[in-house]
């Protein structure tokens, strides 16, 4: 390959971040896509390739120095998601409970909880799930059941979650639940809580993992759960901020979300880049009439409007990493970048699909798991048609007459 | 015990090379990094300072300015220091040239151990190695597979086309390690990230004490006086395979004596 396919020029990094990022594509490279598509036939969990990130440090990359983790900006954080993605967005899924919860940790957290959690959440020792959905409540996160109540130092939970990414695996969950179900309105009676449990065990007090994890199109390789809490005990000082947190669950979880809609925008622009990638070398691989089908006209204008999806999906999240990282609010900005992200890259994966024609469809050929891993994409982190609701409305705020 | 490594900055080894027609020479303008074959010698030193032997890893490179990003690659690959000679004068040296500005930056401290990678991608010369250690009469071996340290002995596996040969040395000595050596670990983020931080030394000639006719195009004896690309493969061997494939290819690499 001469130039290399999706370059870090024209966005203005540092040195440091774009060797950090070279170092991962290198990993992904190497490690990632060789192995993917066993793994994935399998939907086996792809320890080798999680020891190898542990390894490198990545599981710490947003967590703050003083507590052992890289403390990266955003906006490498953002293009080392996408590489990841680029390679197995499983990939990204795995480390993503990581983010989030470590995260929620760092900015709501009492100190004892940081000193307690972050370190071995940045050394990957500690592995953790997010999670708010439930089945009667998705993007309604309002409409949540699951109750915890006080009794003397502990907190009883009841109640179901559902799509919990990481949840069998994961020792940490950071959990929304309501304290005070009869507030109103909803959100004010919800808190976080820290719930430990230990990693792997399907039953935990009166917690219940059932098996097997639920099936999914794609996003194999990470189990997503059911969580079943049945009278479950834990202290109370699992609520994440300590007695004042009590409350303030919902915001804590909201105030997250902006990077966590980041990390799908960029999920897009991984898998959108990979299915470039090998869209632009089959085109110039495969003959039909007489020359390779990159030199017949329909093809280009589905390489052309490939490349500049993805060259705008990746102005758009680091403009919206950028203006979140210098601390002002991003909503619009970051929902933006999911929307656009996440719809190029759904048209990605479907175009170079049919530039690999009946192979495409094959099981045999990469871009199929492309295909089925990036309608996730759409409906996560607030679904595609959600996004569009806080973009207008956040317009609607700032430019209100 | 104290282990240099000479590592080059090479142009991008998965991008295609390209000859300028005006000087016959490797067009160095596109992206450069650290020579692939260098990442196995770091890897070795960084091993034999894990095994618990007290180890001072500096990597030493000469080159321009701007390899100062390659020397940091190397660094966040696992050395503690690293002694980079950049100096305009240098534009143009060949092997012997640039052996003669490494010895005398080798010469500086007194290391126990100075290795190689096996060849650059580049130039794919093989040979600094042993013009390194010509130079500073030490003893050299090239193709290391594996390396033992005994107090101030060496052990050397070394590759050779029909199996290995074992070779005991005193240190101070040279060695370049074959490819096959190890697996170069994934330098970690933190690694990465504090490579800068680490202790760098640039040298100008004058600093090295080097004398600036002795490298550069003066103190260069290579001319390249044509370019011809290789003669192609001899002409192949078709088997069709009509149940007796296997027995087939077998007679042939007997004859060919890549099987006894
Ligand atoms: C593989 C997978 C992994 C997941 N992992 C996690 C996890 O780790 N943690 C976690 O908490 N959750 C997780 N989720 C859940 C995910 O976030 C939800 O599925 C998502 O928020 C949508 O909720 P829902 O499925 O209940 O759909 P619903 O909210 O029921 O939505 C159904 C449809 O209605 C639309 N809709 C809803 N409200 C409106 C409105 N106001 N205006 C217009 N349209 C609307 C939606 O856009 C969608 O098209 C995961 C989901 C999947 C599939």
């Amino acid at each position: 390959m001469k130039e290399r396919i999706c370059s870090f020029d024209g966005l203005d990094l540092s040195d440091d971040q774009r060797d950090v990022l070279e170092a991962i594509r290198g990993f992904v490279d190497a490690e990632i896509l060789p192995t993917v598509h066993q793994l994935e036939a399998d939907d086996e969990f792809p320890q080798k390739i999680v020891d190898g990130l542990r390894d490198m440090g990545l599981f710490g990359m947003r967590i703050p120095v003083e507590y052992g983790g890289l403390g990266l900006d955003l906006v490498t954080y953002a293009l080392a998601i996408a590489e990841l993605s680029r390679g197995w967005t499983s990939v990204s899924g795995i480390v993503n409970g990581q983010y989030i919860v470590g995260g929620m940790i760092a900015t709501h957290g009492t100190e004892e909880q940081k000193q307690r959690f972050l370190p071995r959440l940045a050394s990957g020792e500690l592995r953790c799930c997010f999670s708010m959905t439930e089945p009667d409540a998705g993007s309604d996160v309002r409409a949540i059941r699951m109750t915890a109540r006080r009794e003397g130092d502990e907190l009883v939970i009841d109640g179901q979650k559902m799509w919990v990414t990481n949840g069998l695996r994961a020792g940490l969950i950071g959990l929304l639940v309501k304290t005070d179900p009869t507030a109103d309105p909803p959100q004010k009676g919800m808190t976080a809580l820290l719930v430990e449990k230990e990693a792997g065990q399907e039953q935990v007090g009166g917690l219940t993992i059932p098996m097997p994890p639920l099936k999914k199109l794609g996003y194999k390789g990470v189990e997503s759960v059911e969580l079943v809490f049945d009278g479950h005990r834990v202290p109370a000082s699992a609520i994440l901020g300590g007695p004042d947190g009590e409350g303030q669950g919902f915001y804590q979880m909201m105030s997250g979300i902006e990077t966590g809609r980041i990390n799908v925008a960029a999920r897009g622009l991984g898998i959108a880049m990979r299915a470039f990638e090998l869209a632009i070398r089959y085109a110039q691989e495969r003959s039909a009439f007489g020359k390779p089908i990159g030199q017949h006209q329909l093809i280009q204008a589905k390489l052309a409007d490939m490349a500049t999806g993805i060259e705008a999906s990746r102005q758009l999240i680091v403009a919206a990493a950028r203006k979140k990282q210098a601390g002002g609010r991003a909503d619009v900005e970051a929902g933006m970048a999911k929307l656009f992200a996440t719809e190029v890259a759904q048209r990605c994966a479907e175009e170079s699909m049919r530039i690999h024609g009946g192979y495409g469809y094959s099981r045999e050929y990469e871009i199929e798991r492309l295909y089925r891993d990036t309608p996730l994409l759409l409906i996560g982190e607030g679904t595609n048609e959600i996004q569009r609701l806080i973009i207008a409305r956040g317009l609607l705020a700032r430019h209100a007459v | 015990m104290k282990i240099a490594i000479c590592v080059k900055e090479v142009p991008d080894p998965t991008a295609e090379k390209r000859i300028d027609p005006g000087t016959n020479r490797l067009v160095r303008t596109g992206e450069n990094t650290l020579n692939p074959y260098d990442r196995h010698a770091i890897e070795e030193a960084v091993r034999i300072k894990e095994s618990g032997v007290e180890t001072e890893i500096s990597i030493v490179l000469v080159g321009p300015a701007s390899a100062a990003r390659t020397v940091d690659k190397a660094l966040a690959q696992g050395g503690d220091r690293s002694v980079h000679l950049a100096d305009d004068g240098l534009a143009d040296s060949d092997i012997l040239a640039t052996s003669r500005a490494l010895a005398a930056l080798l010469e500086r401290d007194a290391y126990d151990l100075v290795l190689f990678g096996q060849q650059a991608s580049d130039a794919e010369c093989y040979v600094m190695a042993a013009a390194v250690a010509e130079r500073l009469d030490r003893p050299c071996v090239s193709q290391a597979a594996s390396l033992t340290l005994d107090g101030s002995t060496l052990r050397v596996k070394r590759q050779v086309e029909t199996g290995y040969d074992t070779v005991e040395m005193p240190l101070p000595a040279v060695v370049s390690v074959s490819d096959a050596i190890n697996e170069p670990r994934y330098p970690s983020l933190p690694a990465i990230m504090g490579a800068k931080r680490k202790p760098h030394e640039v040298l100008s000639l004058a600093d090295a004490g080097i004398d600036p006719d002795t490298v550069g195009g003066a103190g260069s004896r290579t001319t390249v006086r044509g370019l011809s690309k290789p003669a192609g493969r001899g002409a192949s061997v078709r088997i069709e395979d009509d149940g007796t494939a296997a027995e087939k290819i077998l007679a042939f690499l007997v004859e060919n004596k890549v099987v006894v």
